[in-house]
Parts: structure tokens; sequence; C-alpha cells
């Protein structure tokens, strides 16, 4: 028997085991979440740096990590996993990161259509009120389109 | 040109040959998002360094300096598979303070791109 109502989405269950892949080589693990965010935490490492000159993450480790804390955060929001992928993902460096320190990124899924979710984040080393970067982007809902459970629209 | 340690971590190597701008990121497991496909940040990532790569070369034969990232817009057009991918950066515009760069990433066929990126930089004259 399957459970009539089965558990929402739990982004902490869901990393229990940890992440595979590309996230598993950046060592991404899951920090924190609210109804409509997921917090991810990413060690430092001099490996990750994109530019020697300003000693500057490269967008490559920040875009995965905000890249899954954002779509998690869509699954989070609606209680339950819908396959979607990525169309477009913005990144305004506010300042470098300090050599060192982890870097946790807060995503957050601020609508919900019936085949986009709008999604943004920060990411930042320890505190929060000083973010290192901000980020913005969309996703699309891959599977058959259903009423959304809130938001209207497209 | 010396690559920035992530795109070591990558595997992000240049091509070789008369085109030193056209980098290439073989498959790895260790790239993969969603099984079967590369991350997308692994994409962003060898774009980033694509960009990187073109600019400094633009700098180079234009007095030289230091860049500093603003921002980067990534696109993604098409799901990136387990197999070897190629990026190459354009500077669209050399400015005195500012580097307006593009950057598009492809695996079979050049003219369908799988992602593709906008960046500014910052750069500061010697």
């Amino acid at each position: 028997m399957f459970p009539a109502d089965p558990p929402a989405f739990d982004p902490q269950r869901f990393l229990r085991y940890g992440v595979g892949g590309h996230g598993r080589l950046l060592g991404l693990t899951y920090h924190a979440h609210g109804p409509d965010w997921v917090e991810l935490h990413l060690p430092y490492r001099a490996e990750l740096i994109g530019d020697l000159d300003s000693g500057v993450l490269a967008s490559g480790p920040i875009l995965t990590m905000m890249d899954m804390a954002t779509s998690m955060a869509v699954w989070t929001r609606i209680g339950r996993f819908r396959p979607h992928a990525t169309l477009d993902l913005r990144i305004d460096y506010l300042r470098p990161a300090t050599p060192g320190k982890a870097v946790f990124g807060r995503g957050e899924c601020y609508r919900i259509t019936r085949s986009i979710s709008f999604v943004r984040g920060q990411a930042h080393d320890g505190d929060p009120a000083d973010p290192l970067a901000h980020v913005a982007g969309t996703f699309m809902f891959t599977d058959a389109p259903v009423e959304p459970s809130v938001g209207a629209g497209a | 040109m010396k690559l920035p340690p992530y795109a070591d971590l990558l595997g992000i190597a240049p091509v070789g040959g008369n085109d030193p701008t056209l980098l290439t990121m073989p498959s790895a497991y260790t790239l993969l998002g969603r099984p079967g496909y590369l991350h997308g940040g692994a994409i962003g990532g060898l774009l980033e360094m694509a960009a990187i790569i073109a600019l400094r070369h633009a700098l180079a034969a234009d007095g030289g300096g230091q860049i500093k990232p603003i921002n980067v817009t990534v696109d993604f057009m098409r799901g990136g598979r387990e197999k070897s991918t190629f990026a190459r950066g354009t500077v669209t515009r050399l400015g005195g303070r500012v580097a307006n760069v593009e950057a598009i990433a492809w695996q079979d066929d050049a003219a369908k791109p799988i992602a593709a990126a906008r960046m500014n930089y910052l750069i500061v004259r010697g």
C-alpha cells in the first residue's frame, strides 16, 4: 500500500547521503532550509579559484551551488519533486570571497507558474548581511503541465 | 597562458593548434548533475574559463592589465551529454575600464550550442 498522502519534499532528507557527480567533487552539503528556501555549504578550496590575480572564486562552483540550492527551493516550495531544467542563471559578483572561508548559498523560489519557476539567492561566507554574490534565474518544468498550487500566469 | 586552478579541477585545457582561445573539457563522472547529463555549473565554469582566456589574449595585445569579474549570465539551451565539450570566448568590446565578453559551448556541432554566457569585466590598466 502506498500512503494516501506521501511526505512532502524534504531537502535535508534528500541530501542525507550527500550528492554525487559534480556536487560531490565540490563537497556540497545541506546546511538549512525554510518553506521556500534551501541553504547549502561549499567548503573553501584553493582549487576553486577562477582568477589568480583577484583570488575570486570561479563562477562554476557558485553556479553549481546556487543551481542546486534554487532547484531544491522550488521542490521545497511545491512540496514535491518535479523534473525541471535551468533556463538561465545570472551571478553578480559583489565582492571577492575571503580566502579560507567556507561559502554558503541560499536559494529562494519566489514565484511559480504552470511551466516556469523564478528563483533568486545570495552567497555569503559567514555574514548573510555581507553577501559575496547575488544570483537570479529561471527553471522550466519538463514534465506534463499541472495547475500551479501558487501563483498564476504563464 | 596559464589557466586558473578551477580549470585544472575540471580538466579544462586548450585544444591546441592555431586558436589559443578554443578550450575543451573531457567527459567525467565528477562533472555530472542528473544522471547522464553535465551539471550546469560545470558548463558555466567552462564558459567562464573561455571568456577569461579570450579576454586575457585581447588585453595582452592591448597594453595589458588586470581583470575583475562583475557578472555572468548563462543561458542553458540543450542538455550536455557525457562527451567532450568545447568552448570559445569572444571579446565583444574591450574598453578602457570595462570589457564585454561572450562565450559559447557545444559538443558535436558548433552551430548547436548547449549553453552560452555573457560577462562583464572591470579592467584595471597597469
